[in-house]
């Protein structure tokens, strides 16, 4: 066996795992406080990456100025979908919350394919192009620098959650909703936050996940490694996102390299099934299973 | 004397089917200890969701009748704009954050102060010079505090919104009679040097007679008697159906003698 290649590989895999650590942080948030199960967490990053393309392609932005306006615009669209399609679910059943989830998401593939064509494209260039070695093993830049951008917010967050007063009221709010409403948090308010922030984590890996692979209408189909990655975590724990998305990641270009692309999601799938057998609520989740 | 809180004659229907409330009325002046006692189902809980506007949550609402807070109507007003009027509601079963610190339980509690110029480190050590336990515990979290512990948490919550009025849903719950006690003084002493006022939803009618000044008594989702507390001890039917004290020569009663029990309540309900 190659070690170098394996460590190569690997490293390609985790770096690419961060990212999908980043995306179930934003699937987490939501449901965390909200209960909401967002089957359109893909189709999210992919609008924020087509907006991105619009701002540095079409309108010839510097990538610098098109990366954050695009992620402001996934995150308000996260904020908008909140309002006006999910709140008015208030109280229904949860089945009934994640067919919205799931139109919503043909909703935006339709519109980008309205908006941008049908064809796969390739976002403009942004990100270093000098080689990356750790000791000796080789990493692709736009992975690279992807990750390092990816952890920071990773990073913001968890300092944001876990110290800040607002974080509190999300904690407060996940763990007991009438009892917050009783604090006077202003819940409402909460949940309509918890879709920004985790429409704005979404929107960022969307574009740093389409700058390495390129954009196409399914591009939203990354969401099902997600829904692998948050299930296995645990739908409710940021950590178990992390971990679960590192190893997800990982395995994900372990299998492609070693067995071929088409063995990707086989193996990532397998995982789940096994975890599923041996963990229901997931390797981090509190033990209380969601039917869906 | 001009009341802080005044409910009148309200109706309360869970799922647009289940009447629970039939025209409840009563009054909690400023700075009073007002008890709302009555068993299992009467509807006390009932009556302080549907002043603190928690019974939305619960598919509830007030179909007829008016709630006036500092005389102005709080009828479907929301839970939060409550709060930060100055009217907190401690919830029945204690409700800490179980996976919060008791710091962040407290930090929680200060959303009730938004709009208003407050120092909240003020607030905190208010909270621990009436809870010195919850000072030492703060690092930990609250769902792993004792029963007693997570009580004082709840009241201290509530004190951290410097409220004008604190509604308490069965604090005695669970607890042992001794940290009941501990409570009660507790709650009487904010309620004296605070000037707090408290509404006192209780099934331990002892103790709540006995820091209250008023009480009402309700049955089936309205007032049956109410009086001031001294009058509400000193009557007849509230010692025996409340108070556990026998009929005759004022002695306890054994639960034998229960069986044979005949004799009817005076009031009508």
């Amino acid at each position: 066996m190659d070690w170098l290649f394996f460590g190569e590989i690997s490293l390609a895999g985790l770096a690419m795992g961060g990212l999908y650590g980043l995306i179930g942080l934003g699937f987490v948030i939501i449901y965390k406080a909200t209960r909401v199960i967002n089957f359109a967490i893909g189709e999210i990053m992919m609008f924020a990456a087509y907006l991105f393309l619009a701002f540095a392609g079409g309108m010839e932005m510097s990538p610098w100025v098109a990366l954050p306006l695009a992620v402001l615009g996934g995150s308000v669209l996260g904020g908008v979908i909140e309002k006006v399609m999910i709140r008015p679910m208030l109280g229904e059943s949860s089945i009934s919350v994640v067919m919205v989830t799931i139109g919503l998401a043909s909703i935006l593939v339709g519109l980008v394919e309205l908006g941008w064509g049908a064809d796969p494209q390739l976002l403009p260039e942004f990100l270093p192009r000098k080689p990356v070695f750790l000791g000796e093993l080789y990493l692709a830049p736009k992975i690279a620098y992807g990750f390092l951008i990816g952890a920071t917010l990773l990073l913001v967050y968890l300092l944001y959650f876990r110290f800040s007063r607002g974080g509190v009221a999300l904690r407060a709010t996940a763990s007991d909703q009438a009892a917050a409403y009783s604090m006077g948090i202003n819940v409402r308010r909460v949940f309509n936050l918890a879709w920004v922030f985790g429409s704005l984590a979404a929107s960022l890996a969307g574009v740093l996940v389409a700058a390495t692979g390129g954009l196409s209408p399914q591009f939203g189909a990354v969401g099902l490694s997600v829904l692998v990655v948050v299930i296995v975590g645990g739908l409710d724990s940021i950590l178990g996102a992390l971990i679960a998305g590192l190893f997800i990641g990982w395995l994900e270009t372990v299998a492609g390299a070693y067995l071929g692309g088409q063995y990707r999601m086989p193996a990532t799938f397998a995982v789940l099934a096994v975890i599923l057998v041996l963990r229901p609520y997931g390797l981090f989740g509190t033990h209380e299973i969601e039917r869906v | 004397m001009e009341a802080l809180l005044e409910i009148d004659n309200i109706e309360v229907v869970y799922n647009k089917a289940v009447q629970v409330l039939r025209g409840l009325s009563l009054r909690v002046p400023a700075g009073a200890i007002v008890a709302l006692l009555g068993s299992n189902g009467a509807g006390k809980s009932t009556t302080l969701k549907s002043v603190s506007g928690l019974l939305a949550l619960e598919d509830g609402a007030v179909t007829a009748g008016d709630i006036r807070f500092k005389s102005r109507s709080m009828k479907g007003a929301a839970p939060e704009k409550l709060v930060r009027d100055g009217l907190f509601h401690v919830m029945e079963g204690r409700r800490v954050f179980e996976d919060l610190t008791v710091e962040e339980n407290l930090i929680a509690a200060t959303y009730a102060l938004s709009g208003r110029p407050q120092t909240f480190r003020d607030s905190y050590e208010l909270v621990y010079t009436y809870f010195p336990r919850l000072k030492e515990r703060r690092k930990q979290l609250a769902g792993y505090l004792s029963g007693g512990e997570q009580q004082m948490l709840a009241l201290g919550r509530a004190l951290i919104a410097r409220p004008e009025l604190i509604m308490l849903d069965e604090p005695s719950l669970g607890l042992a009679p001794l940290l009941v006690e501990e409570i009660f003084t507790i709650i009487a002493r904010i309620n004296r040097e605070q000037g707090t006022a408290i509404l006192l939803v209780e099934q331990n009618a002892a103790v709540s007679l006995a820091i209250a000044s008023y009480g009402y008594i309700m049955e089936n989702g309205k007032i049956v008697i109410d009086g001031p507390a001294e009058q509400l001890t000193a009557n007849e039917d509230v010692q025996e159906f409340y108070l556990g004290v026998g009929g005759q020569e004022g002695e306890a009663r054994s639960y034998r003698d229960i069986k044979h029990y005949k004799r009817r309540k005076r009031w009508l309900s």
